[in-house]
């Protein structure tokens, strides 16, 4: 008796917290989109990070 | 035992879930061909653009386009130029958007994509260049 209910309770747990899991992934996820649109608009509009390397990633060379 | 078989089944089950879940947080996919294409055409339409963006032509819109906010500014045998240029943008953004949905498996996301793009378009905006307000108007950054 006991272990059918301890069985019914473990397996209602686990499709709860993996519902849980399911219902998250639906959210929109805010800042991983903030973050690949920020990837994608330095590409576009060629903004180069950390400053002054004006051609390709050339680290600051002399001259 | 058979309890313990259930026990260990559904932790085997919710480890899997929670770094399943984990990992579609961590970073969206934006790594397909058809990105890489939006991008490119996007990144060398940006040299054509770059003036009418200085000039104040052309604006940032709140909802992740660009638009012709005033036609004065371009000279008359380029203002041709300018609408299609506009069109052109706004078509491909439209398809970037779409495809960054589509490319996680949510197509219903765009809009939210869309959303976010609007306000970093705006954010990394050079100074000087014209992006709409949440009510529409033209404010100079």
């Amino acid at each position: 008796m006991y272990r059918k209910t301890a069985i019914f309770l473990a397996a209602l747990t686990g499709a709860l917290t993996l519902g849980g899991c399911v219902t998250i992934n639906i959210y929109f996820p805010a800042a991983a989109a903030e973050k690949a649109a920020d990837k994608i608009i330095d590409e576009v509009w060629q903004i180069k990070k950390g400053g002054d390397a004006k051609n390709g990633d050339k680290p600051a060379a002399a001259q | 035992m058979r309890a313990t078989v259930w026990l260990r089944m559904v932790l085997v089950a919710l480890t899997l879930g929670f770094t399943g879940g984990a990992l579609a947080q961590a970073n969206l996919e934006i790594n397909t061909p058809a990105i890489a294409s939006l991008k490119a055409s996007m990144q060398s339409r940006h040299a054509q653009l770059a003036g009418f963006y200085a000039s104040g032509a052309v604006g940032l819109t709140r909802d992740g386009n660009i638009a012709l906010r005033d036609a004065n500014a371009v000279p008359l045998a380029q203002r041709q130029q300018v609408n299609s240029l506009v069109a052109a943008e706004n078509q491909d953004r439209a398809a970037l958007y779409r495809e960054i949905a589509r490319a996680n498996g949510k197509p219903e996301w765009e809009n939210d994509i869309r959303a976010t793009f609007a306000q970093r378009w705006i954010e990394k905006a050079q100074p000087g260049w014209y992006y709409q307000n949440s009510s529409g108007s033209w404010v100079r950054k």
